[in-house]
């Protein structure tokens, strides 16, 4: 103890900002995923949260199904969702100019939660209690609850998942050719189309399952939901946009900057620290710590 | 309908005219008509929204000259709406500064601003240029939210009228003209900066910025001025929304993110790269939220009260919707209609 700095407290802050930044990892994850396959920045990833972890909370509590099924309706919500918003709307947008496309994708989030507030109400509820609460002990004296452990480790699982159908499955090697170069994708007789919706649906479904987690550790279901998931920025920014590794890193550097910065320092540094960091990872390293780096010419 | 191939100058006073037909002049008369008419008939009620469009379409106007015209997206607007509305705020009530000098000084600070938050667009642009002003954006309105000192710990400021003389400008018509002369002012700087050479080099920027600089342009200096340009004019609206009646606070509420959203649908909708367009865009975005406020007090009363609750809602699905329809159907927006609409008539009963 120098300067009364308490070691169990650091360990507990750093096991809360790691849950955090596994969370942002999975709502990353959805973002990266579209951005590699359709270079569109998805401003309504947050609304994927919100929708998915309120169909669970509808599933569960006004339907009465029993957790897993009402889990399975929020991941299927989301796919259904990003599938249509594909097809519906970012389709007709290949082509369309960078500002075009975000703006597309901040009017959908603002629909979704206009709909959402309509549908749910702001208040939102206390959703269902399927990830143990308790706390955990650790060495020391150091008590943690226990959901902050599943949320990494469902994060872990989730990632390494989506690293290993990157490199092995016919399907994730197709969604990197498309990443790589469009036409000579086709030209191999991928169909571009296909692997664009499947970004979506798979986006959609990380953002259900990051939004079931965020509500189980936050305790309540509420259109909060949507503010933390603009630290999805820094996130990606810090990882890279494109790279499903720099999502971990991002995500575990700016969980516990949040974590660190809001005990150490204030709250509303918590929010400035984030955003300041990506403001000079871009002046100094644009292309964020594992992104590709693309050589502009004329 | 068609009676000549086109306009032909034959002098280069005429080609340098900024109206080029007769019927433009006709349109000009007929807009300062409606210009006048507005303030003699519409209700205490309807009159405050134009004013409310008048504030907005400075702000519009500056953000379409940075993005319609310079190509560089910012979610900011609402930031530097705020780092206006603060300063004026200050300087006017607690150091006793005079509106006009208030309001000055505070353009000038936006204006400063803006041009350190437009440093990033010396090395990006596009997508990241677009999530380092969303950064600015959110920077911005958390400091609004915690530091103290901007409002010396009262949460809020609370202008008074401004005065000339002794005479003290409260009126919704007063103000009106006031806003009428400045915003037309404001449009006509707008439309004649692009007659410039610095107003040309904002375009090739946003054509092609790599050409642009071998062709001698500063592309890096121009970028920055630019931002500060459009981020002035943000102040400059904000600082007069911190003076206009009868709220007259400056709070942080009003410079959240929601509302840059709304200054980029505005010039989405209006139009990019259309300084009236902005001004359109202003009207629609300012005008169809109070019909649809309007439309659900009239619902009070009868049947489907419950409606009213999901106010908020509705207008965020809707203003979601009107975002999206545009970009799909119409991404030059209420600018190109009505050239559309124009052609349409000028060329019947012909299609081209």
């Amino acid at each position: 103890m120098i300067l009364g700095f308490d070691s169990n407290q650091f360990v507990a802050l750093t096991i809360n900002g790691l849950a955090n930044g596994a969370i942002l990892a999975i709502t990353a994850l959805g973002f990266v995923l579209i951005y590699k396959a359709t270079e569109v920045i998805n401003f309504a990833q947050g609304q994927f949260l919100v929708v998915g972890a309120f169909m669970v909370y509808n599933a569960n509590h006004t339907w009465g199904l029993p957790w897993p099924l009402a889990v399975l309706v929020g991941i299927g919500t989301g796919i259904v969702l990003g599938l249509a918003i594909e097809r519906v709307i970012l389709r007709r947008m290949i082509g369309e100019s960078t500002l075009s496309v975000i703006m597309v994708t901040i009017g959908l989030a603002s629909a979704l939660g206009g709909v959402s507030l309509g549908v749910w109400g702001a208040a939102g509820g206390v959703g269902p209690k399927f990830i143990p609460s308790g706390t955990v002990h650790l060495f020391g004296d150091v008590s943690v609850a226990a959901n902050r452990f599943w949320a990494i480790g469902v994060a872990a699982v989730m990632l390494i998942g989506v690293g290993l159908f990157f490199r092995y499955s016919r399907h994730g090697v197709a969604m990197r050719a498309v990443a790589d170069d469009q036409q000579a994708a086709m030209v191999q007789g991928i169909s571009v189309n296909k692997i664009f919706a499947m970004a979506w649906a798979l986006a959609g479904a990380a953002g259900a399952i990051a939004g079931v987690l965020l509500a189980s550790v936050a305790g309540s279901y509420d259109l909060g939901m949507e503010a933390f998931a603009i630290f999805v920025f820094p996130v990606v920014i810090l990882g890279g946009l494109d790279s499903v590794l720099g999502t971990v890193v991002g995500g575990i550097i700016v969980g516990l900057l949040v974590e660190y910065s809001k005990f150490y320092l204030t709250v509303s540094w918590s929010v400035i620290l984030p955003f300041a960091a990506l403001v000079a990872i871009l002046l100094v390293k644009p292309y964020g710590l594992f992104g590709q780096v693309r050589i502009e010419r004329v | 309908m068609a009676t000549a191939t086109g306009v032909y100058n034959t002098t280069y006073r005429k080609d340098f005219a900024l109206r080029h037909t007769r019927a433009e002049y006709i349109r000009l008369g007929l807009l300062a008509a409606v210009a006048v008419w507005i303030p003699y008939n519409l209700n205490a009620y309807w009159l405050s929204y134009a004013n409310l469009i008048l504030l907005a379409a400075i702000a519009a106007v500056g953000l379409n000259i940075l993005t319609g015209y310079t190509g560089l997206v910012s979610l900011a607007t609402a930031g530097f709406l705020g780092v206006g509305a603060y300063t004026a705020g200050n300087l006017s009530v607690f150091y006793h500064w005079p509106m006009p000098m208030a309001v000055a000084g505070a353009t000038l600070m936006a204006a400063a601003i803006g041009a350190v938050f437009g440093l990033p667009a010396l090395r990006l642009k596009g997508l990241y240029l677009a999530i380092s002003t969303f950064a600015a954006q959110e920077i911005l309105s958390d400091r609004f939210r915690d530091w103290k000192w901007l409002t010396r710990k009262h949460g809020t400021i609370v202008t008074s009228y401004p005065k000339l003389g002794s005479h003290v400008f409260k009126s919704n018509f007063e103000w009106y003209w006031i806003l009428l002369v400045i915003t037309g002012l404001v449009v006509f700087a707008g439309i004649n900066l692009f007659r410039t050479g610095l107003g040309r080099a904002f375009i090739a920027i946003r054509d092609q910025d790599i050409a642009a600089e071998v062709m001698g342009v500063p592309v890096g200096r121009y970028k920055v001025l630019a931002f500060s340009i459009a981020c002035g004019l943000a102040g400059f609206s904000g600082a007069l929304q911190a003076y206009y009646p009868p709220a007259q606070t400056v709070t942080w509420e009003n410079y959240e993110i929601a509302k840059s959203f709304i200054f980029v649908a505005m010039i989405i909708v209006g139009g990019l790269g259309s300084i009236s367009g902005a001004v359109y865009g202003a009207m629609f975005l300012t005008w169809v939220p109070a019909y649809i406020t309007r439309i659900g007090q009239s619902l009070q009363t009868s049947n489907f009260s419950f409606l009213i609750e999901k106010l908020p809602a509705v207008q965020l699905t809707l203003f979601g919707l009107v975002l999206v329809v545009f970009l799909l159907f119409e991404p030059r927006g209420l600018a190109r209609l009505w050239q559309r609409a124009k052609d349409y008539f000028r060329l019947w009963p012909f299609r081209y």
